[in-house]
C-alpha cells in the first residue's frame, strides 16, 4: 500500500466527515458543561432515544422525514430540560462527582428502558442515501449531509451565543456563576435554556446518526465515551478546543481503521487521549484559574 | 462488638457443609467475588478518588490469567501474581501522571473512563488471541478439578476461596482505615494544597491507594475467571462494569467497610429475583431499577443504605458530639 494512495485520501476525507458529526456531538456536551458545570454521562443515551424516535416516526408511522426530524429535535430538547429539572437541579450544590454519577444512573435507566420498550434488535430506517463516487473514492451522502448540517448547527449556536441577548446571558453565566445571579440574571432560566439547547443538539445528532447507523439500546456506548474524551481533550467547556479535538480524533480513528481494524482506531484514539492528558494538562485545565 | 465477629466467621465457614444446594451456593460465591471487587473499588473511592477505570483492571486480572494459562501453560498460581503485577503497573502508568499533574474530580473520572475504554477495545481488537466479544474460556485441566490449575468443580471449595478473599479484602480495608495513609488521604480529599503544605506527599499517597485498589480489583477479575471458566469483555471489563461497581458501592454505602458488600448483595439479589420471576422478559429491568435507585440514592441518601442505617443507629444513642461530626461530614 503506497503512502498517498486513494484509500488514504478516502480515509482522510471520511475522517473529516466523521469529525464534523463528532464536533456537533461534543458541542452539546461542552455547552452543558461550560454553562452548568455538569457532565451529562448519559448524553449519548439521549441521542439513542432520539434515534429510536426517528425510527418510529419515519419507519413505523411514516411521517415525512423532515417533520420527524423537527419533532425529534424538540422531543430530545424537552428530555434535556426534564433531565435538568429532575436530576441535575437537586444536585447543583453537591460534589461534582455526585452529579457525574447521578447522570450515570440516568444512563443505566435510559439504556435499559430502551431495552425493555424496544428490545435489543438492531433497527434502521430502511433509508439508504446514495453513495457519491469521486474518482475511485466512495463517500456517502449521509456523511456529507451530516457534516454540512453539523457545521450549520455549530454556526447557529455560535450566532445564538454571540448575537442574542439570551446568548450573552448564557456566556456570562459560564464565566461567573456566583456574580451573575447578583446582576439580575435568572440562573435557573438560563440553565433550562442551556439544557434545552444541549438536548436539541443531541436530537439533531440523532437525526444525522440514524441515517448512517442502526439503532439499538447500547448504541450510546459505542460513541458516548468518545464524546467525553473529545470534550476533555479540548478542555471541558472550551468550544473551539472541542471542535479541533473532534477532527483529530476522527482522523485517528479513520486512519487506524484503514491500516488495522476499526477497534485499533479506537485504541489509538484512547491512547492518544491519555498521552495528551499528560503532555498538555494545562490545556485541559485551562478553565481552572 | 467483639464477640459477633468470630460467631459470624464460624457461621459463614460452616455454611457450605450444612447447606449445599448448588444454586444458592453459586449466588453466594458470585456475591462474595463481586463484594470483594466493590470493596477494592471503594478502598480508593471513599477518598474522593472516583475511578471509572476499574473495569479495565478487572479485565486485565481475568484475561492475563486466562491467556497465560492457555497460551503459555503457566499455572494460575504464577499467572495471577503476574496479572496483578500487570494491573498494578498499568495503574502506575495511568495514575502517576494524573496525580502528578493534579488531574482530579471529573477529570480523573474521565481519564480513567478512557482507560476502561482502552482495555475493552484492546480485548476486542486482539480477537485472534482473546476471542474478542465472543468471550474466552480457560482450558480445562484434569476434568476441571485440579489444584495446579486452580480449577474446582465443587462449589463448596469456591465458596471457601471466595470467602477467604473477601475477608482478606475487609482486612485490608481495616488496615487502611487504621493507618496514617487514611489520615493523609482524608486530608488530601479535603484540600490538596493544604495537605501538601502540611507535609503530606500527595502524589505518593494517592498512588499507593490506587495501586492497592487496582491490584485487588485484578484479583477479583482473576477469581471470577477461574470460577466461571468463561470471561467476555462485557462481563469483566469495560465502562458498564466500571459504572456497575460505582453504583453498587453508592447504594451499599461508600464510607463503611461492609457497604460495598451490602451493595453487592442488594444488586445481585435484585437481578436474580427479577431474572427468576420474569425470565427473559426481565432483560433490562434490573438495570432500569438500578438506574433509578442510583439517582435517588445520590440525591437523597449519598451515604448509601448501610451508611445511613449506621448513622441512624448512632443518632439514637444521641451523643451531641457525634451528631455534630456526622453533620459536618
Amino acid at each position: 500500500m503506497g503512502v498517498f494512495d486513494i484509500y488514504l485520501l478516502e480515509a482522510l476525507i471520511n475522517g473529516v466527515l466523521l469529525g464534523g458529526v463528532l464536533a456537533l456531538l461534543s458541542l452539546g456536551l461542552n455547552l452543558i458543561f461550560g454553562v452548568i458545570d455538569v457532565v451529562w454521562i448519559c448524553y449519548a443515551e439521549l441521542i439513542m432515544l432520539g434515534m429510536y424516535g426517528m425510527y418510529f416516526m419515519y419507519a413505523v408511522y411514516h411521517l415525512p422525514i423532515l417533520v420527524a426530524s423537527v419533532v425529534c429535535i424538540a422531543a430530545v430538547a424537552v428530555m434535556g430540560v426534564i433531565l435538568h429539572v429532575l436530576v441535575i437541579a437537586p444536585l447543583l450544590g453537591s460534589a461534582p462527582i455526585n452529579q457525574l454519577l447521578a447522570t450515570g444512573g440516568v444512563l443505566f435507566f435510559l439504556q435499559s428502558a430502551a431495552t425493555v420498550m424496544f428490545g435489543v434488535e438492531f433497527k434502521n430506517l430502511g433509508l439508504r442515501l446514495p453513495v457519491l463516487k469521486v474518482s475511485e473514492m466512495f463517500l456517502s451522502y449521509s456523511r456529507l449531509l451530516a457534516f454540512v448540517t453539523a457545521l450549520l448547527a455549530m454556526l447557529a449556536v455560535y450566532l445564538f451565543l454571540a448575537r442574542t441577548y439570551t446568548g450573552a446571558a448564557v456566556r456570562a453565566i459560564a464565566q461567573d456563576r456566583q456574580i451573575m445571579p447578583l446582576m439580575g440574571v435568572n440562573t435557573h432560566r438560563i440553565y433550562v435554556i442551556t439544557s434545552a439547547l444541549g438536548g436539541a443538539l443531541a436530537g439533531l445528532a440523532a437525526c444525522l446518526l440514524v441515517l448512517q447507523y442502526d439503532v439499538h439500546p447500547f448504541v450510546g456506548l459505542s460513541f458516548g465515551p468518545l464524546i467525553f474524551l473529545i470534550c476533555v481533550l479540548g478542555g471541558l467547556g472550551n468550544f473551539v478546543g472541542g471542535f479541533a479535538a473532534a477532527f483529530v480524533f476522527a482522523e485517528i480513528i479513520s486512519l487506524g481503521g484503514l491500516y488495522l481494524d476499526l477497534e485499533w482506531g479506537y485504541v489509538f484514539a484512547f491512547a492518544f487521549f491519555i498521552v495528551m492528558m499528560f503532555l498538555r494538562p494545562q490545556g485541559l485545565m485551562a478553565r481552572r484559574s | 462488638m467483639r464477640r459477633p465477629l468470630p460467631l459470624a466467621a464460624a457461621l459463614l465457614l460452616a455454611l457450605p457443609f450444612v447447606y449445599h444446594a448448588p444454586y444458592p451456593l453459586h449466588i453466594l460465591v458470585i456475591v462474595l467475588i463481586w463484594s470483594f471487587a466493590y470493596t477494592s473499588w471503594s478502598i480508593m473511592g471513599r477518598f474522593g478518588l472516583v475511578s471509572l477505570g476499574h473495569g479495565g483492571f478487572m479485565g486485565i486480572g481475568a484475561y492475563v490469567t486466562a491467556l497465560l494459562w492457555n497460551k503459555a501453560h503457566l499455572t494460575p498460581w504464577l499467572g495471577i501474581p503476574l496479572a496483578l503485577a500487570a494491573s498494578g503497573l498499568l495503574a502506575v502508568v495511568v495514575a502517576y501522571p494524573c496525580f502528578r499533574f493534579r488531574i482530579i474530580g471529573h477529570y480523573f473520572a474521565l481519564v480513567t473512563l478512557a482507560l476502561s475504554g482502552i482495555v475493552l477495545q484492546v480485548i476486542t481488537a486482539t480477537r485472534d488471541y482473546t476471542g474478542g466479544s465472543l468471550g474466552y474460556t480457560p482450558e480445562r485441566y484434569h476434568g476441571g478439578n485440579s489444584l495446579y490449575a486452580l480449577q474446582f468443580t465443587g462449589k463448596e471449595t469456591w465458596y471457601l476461596i471466595a470467602l477467604a478473599v473477601w475477608a482478606g479484602g475487609l482486612w485490608v480495608w481495616r488496615k487502611v482505615d487504621r493507618s496514617m495513609l487514611r489520615c493523609a488521604l482524608e486530608a488530601i480529599s479535603e484540600d490538596e494544597d493544604g495537605a501538601a503544605a502540611a507535609g503530606v506527599h500527595v502524589t505518593a499517597e494517592k498512588l499507593k491507594i490506587t495501586v492497592l485498589s487496582a491490584v485487588m480489583t485484578a484479583l477479583a477479575g482473576a477469581l471470577y475467571c477461574q470460577y466461571q471458566m468463561f470471561i467476555s469483555p462485557d462481563t469483566v471489563s469495560g465502562i458498564a462494569i466500571s459504572l456497575q461497581m460505582v453504583f453498587a458501592v453508592v447504594v451499599g454505602g461508600i464510607y463503611v467497610s461492609l457497604g460495598p458488600t451490602v451493595g453487592a448483595v442488594i444488586t445481585i439479589l435484585l437481578a436474580e429475583v427479577l431474572r427468576i420471576s420474569f425470565g427473559t422478559r426481565a432483560v433490562g429491568w434490573d438495570n432500569l431499577v438500578y438506574g433509578v435507585l442510583l439517582v435517588i440514592f445520590i440525591i437523597f441518601l449519598p451515604k448509601g443504605i448501610l451508611g445511613s442505617l449506621l448513622d441512624l443507629a448512632r443518632g439514637r444513642r444521641a451523643s451531641p458530639q457525634s451528631a455534630a461530626r456526622v453533620a459536618s461530614a
